[in-house]
């Protein structure tokens, strides 16, 4: 992966300078809150319900195993002992001290990290597909692209203060794994008639107003992309509203002047923009690739993982979910499930992320990703190795075998943390996975994915959830909205309100309907919780979850 | 008739550790809520977060919660105030471990 040069590092020990006599100023009260706050945000330090949280990047979610060892550090001498990875692929510490932050972000800045962009109006990190240079379906490793973007974006003079927050998503494949197309900008990477280019897509998100993003180019050479990037941006910061921090996104923007006007004031913007790129961005990227290379993988013999598969029924059912075709047929990609029924979705303590780099640099050359969807993985495994990677993991209890199924929830971290939480959303997803585990049934009801956010901001991706779950405040109680058949791949769909929300304590009992519901409903076997929905409909659903005789049905 | 004023308490965060704090009536930060000043009049309350609003060094973005008196000093009305005062409800962390909740 793309290792800090010179010039890099010069930047972070400045910009760390600087914060740190900013702390210091504020502490001595040179500096007011309200001067003092837009600083801390920048270096994404936030003020949340019980604590500062300090929100670190991880671009693109990739990590070396000296990262992820300087997190679980960070974790044990600075906060309690965990971290928590996000939706952007990002790590948040629940309970550091301010006056501890420059030291943490020092410590950060040893192994190439920072927090930098991870808060306010600015471009936010880019993320990818955490099966990045190792799925056998993409055309090329996303990541090289990622990091040119994550470059020339990180203080960006003219998009440090934007009309409000900008999320770029790259990908390579037809399969979308990163949610593309609920971002601000989506790219994915293409070809034409031989050439490479990328695909633009604006005008995604999620919050109080979902939208999918709109196809803007269907092909953009190669070589445009950031003086394009640069047009869309502009074009953004001159349109985009600055009267209502709600309809400020881009998506909002797009929506209001209609795509077509939009894309007319890209492309008039775009010439000039292109006549200053001199082609040093290429010749970046081109060095930017060079530290992408998928390790070499030798040739080794599977037998072993497949007698472990015959043998034992729990390994063979932990393959089953959280091993992936890897692009050389003898290695597998694991993902390392940080949702353990019953814990907090996201949540590894710092001896969990040692075992984790451990294991990447004995089995994983090195290499250890975090996943939109909370989970970490490990994308070059040999299938022989894989066994000894689950039995250490199993140990530490990291074995859980729930990938892709309805207890792989995405859940933000909701009114237990986060000052602009409405309700809680980690109590119901314990809650949910802790039911399923009792029934036994995940398995059988395959692949399933529940999302849920403790407010109308959506960071739990709650509207492309095939069941979302929304938690809100209504007149001083909690009370959770369900949506159905959203769609996070690459068929993206905004799902549809059920009707009336649950409370608190319906909330679990009434997704358990759905399921059941489900079960009763679908053709087979093979027909997914979203394409039984998608072919009958909302009504059996809405009637499982409100009709009297369901309910009275359910709870004999 | 006039409105019924909900008794308040201020609270924000401490400067430094970020942890919940409240005013008591002797002008201190308290980690615990029943130690804390819980005020009935109005113009009392506006009155009491201006001074704590002063006081930029120790607290960041103090304000007025609604509480109710009840046994052991105020009890919150919202379960937002519940959540401050106890800490998350995924771990037991901040206040419930600090022995600094009776919730």
């Amino acid at each position: 992966m793309y290792q800090y040069n010179d010039f890099d590092r010069a930047f972070l020990t400045e910009r760390n300078r600087q914060f740190r006599a900013q702390v210091a100023r504020r502490i001595n009260g040179s500096l007011t809150e309200d001067e003092f706050r837009p600083l801390r945000l920048m270096n994404g330090l936030y003020l949340q319900l019980h604590a500062y949280m300090l929100r670190v990047a991880i671009p693109y979610g990739s990590l070396d195993p000296a990262k992820l060892r300087q997190l679980a550090m960070i974790a044990e001498r600075w906060d309690k002992g965990y971290g928590h990875f996000t939706t952007r692929t990002n790590i948040q510490y629940n309970w550091p001290k301010l006056a501890d932050v420059p030291d943490i972000l020092d410590a950060l800045a040893e192994v190439g990290m920072h927090a930098i962009q991870t808060s306010g109006n600015t471009i936010r990190n880019v993320t990818s597909d955490h099966f990045a240079g190792a799925a056998a379906d993409e055309l090329t490793d996303p990541r090289p692209v990622a990091e040119l973007i994550r470059q020339w974006s990180t203080d960006h003079p003219e998009f440090q203060f934007l009309p409000r927050k900008f999320k770029i998503a790259v990908i390579a494949s037809e399969a979308d794994r990163a949610v593309m197309k609920s971002h601000d900008i989506g790219l994915r990477i293409v070809e034409q008639d031989g050439a490479r280019g990328y695909q633009v897509w604006v005008g995604g998100g999620m919050g109080r107003t979902p939208m999918v993003a709109k196809l803007l180019r269907d092909f953009l050479p190669e070589a445009d992309l950031l003086p394009y990037l640069e047009a869309v941006l502009a074009t953004y910061n001159r349109m985009g509203r600055r009267d209502n921090k709600y309809k400020a996104r881009v998506k909002i923007t797009v929506h209001e002047h209609g795509l077509d006007a939009f894309c007319d004031e890209v492309e008039a913007t775009f010439p000039a923009r292109r006549a200053v790129f001199s082609g040093v961005d290429q010749e970046w990227l081109a060095r930017i690739r060079s530290a992408f290379v998928t390790p070499t993988l030798s040739a080794r013999d599977a037998a072993a993982y497949h007698v472990a598969r015959d043998a034992d029924p729990v390994f063979r059912a932990w393959t089953d979910t959280n091993v992936t075709p890897h692009k050389h047929a003898d290695h597998g990609i694991v993902t390392i499930s940080l949702k353990a029924h019953g814990q907090t979705p996201g949540d590894a303590s710092a001896s969990q992320m040692r075992l984790v780099a451990d294991l990447a640099e004995r089995y994983g050359h090195g290499d250890i990703r975090v996943s939109h969807a909370q989970n970490l993985v490990l994308p070059h495994v040999a299938l022989a190795d894989i066994p000894a990677v689950h039995g250490e993991l199993r140990a530490a209890g990291l074995g859980t075998a729930n990938i892709g199924l309805a207890s792989d929830i995405i859940a933000c971290p909701g009114m237990d943390y986060c000052a602009l939480a409405t309700a809680r959303s980690i109590p119901v997803a314990q809650g949910i996975a802790t039911r399923l585990d009792e029934l036994k049934i995940e398995h059988e009801v395959g692949h399933l994915q529940i999302k849920i956010s403790g407010c109308i901001n959506a960071c739990g991706h709650h509207h492309v959830g095939h069941i979302g779950i929304l938690g809100l405040d209504r007149a001083g109680v909690e009370n959770y909205q369900i949506t159905l058949g959203g769609d996070p791949s690459e068929t993206t769909a905004i799902g549809t309100r059920t009707g009336p929300g649950f409370a608190y304590d319906e909330i679990v009992p009434a997704v358990e309907r759905l399921i059941f519901a489900y079960l009763d409903l679908r053709e087979g076997p093979e027909e997914t919780f979203l394409e039984t929905y998608n072919r009958l409909g909302m009504p059996p659903f809405k009637s499982a979850l409100y009709d009297q005789e369901a309910r009275a049905h359910a709870a004999e | 008739m006039a409105r019924q004023f909900t008794p308040k308490v201020v609270t924000g965060n401490a400067l430094i550790e970020g942890d919940v704090v409240y005013l008591t009536v002797d002008d201190r930060w308290t980690r615990d809520l029943a130690e804390a000043e819980l005020i009935i009049d109005e113009a009392e309350a506006e009155y009491r977060l201006l001074q704590a609003q002063a006081r930029a060094a120790e607290v960041v973005g103090p304000y007025l919660a609604d509480m109710r008196p009840g046994a052991h000093g105020p009890e919150p009305t919202h379960f937002r105030e519940d959540f401050r005062r106890k800490g998350p409800s995924n771990l037991f962390h901040g206040k419930q471990a600090e022995g600094l909740s009776r919730g």
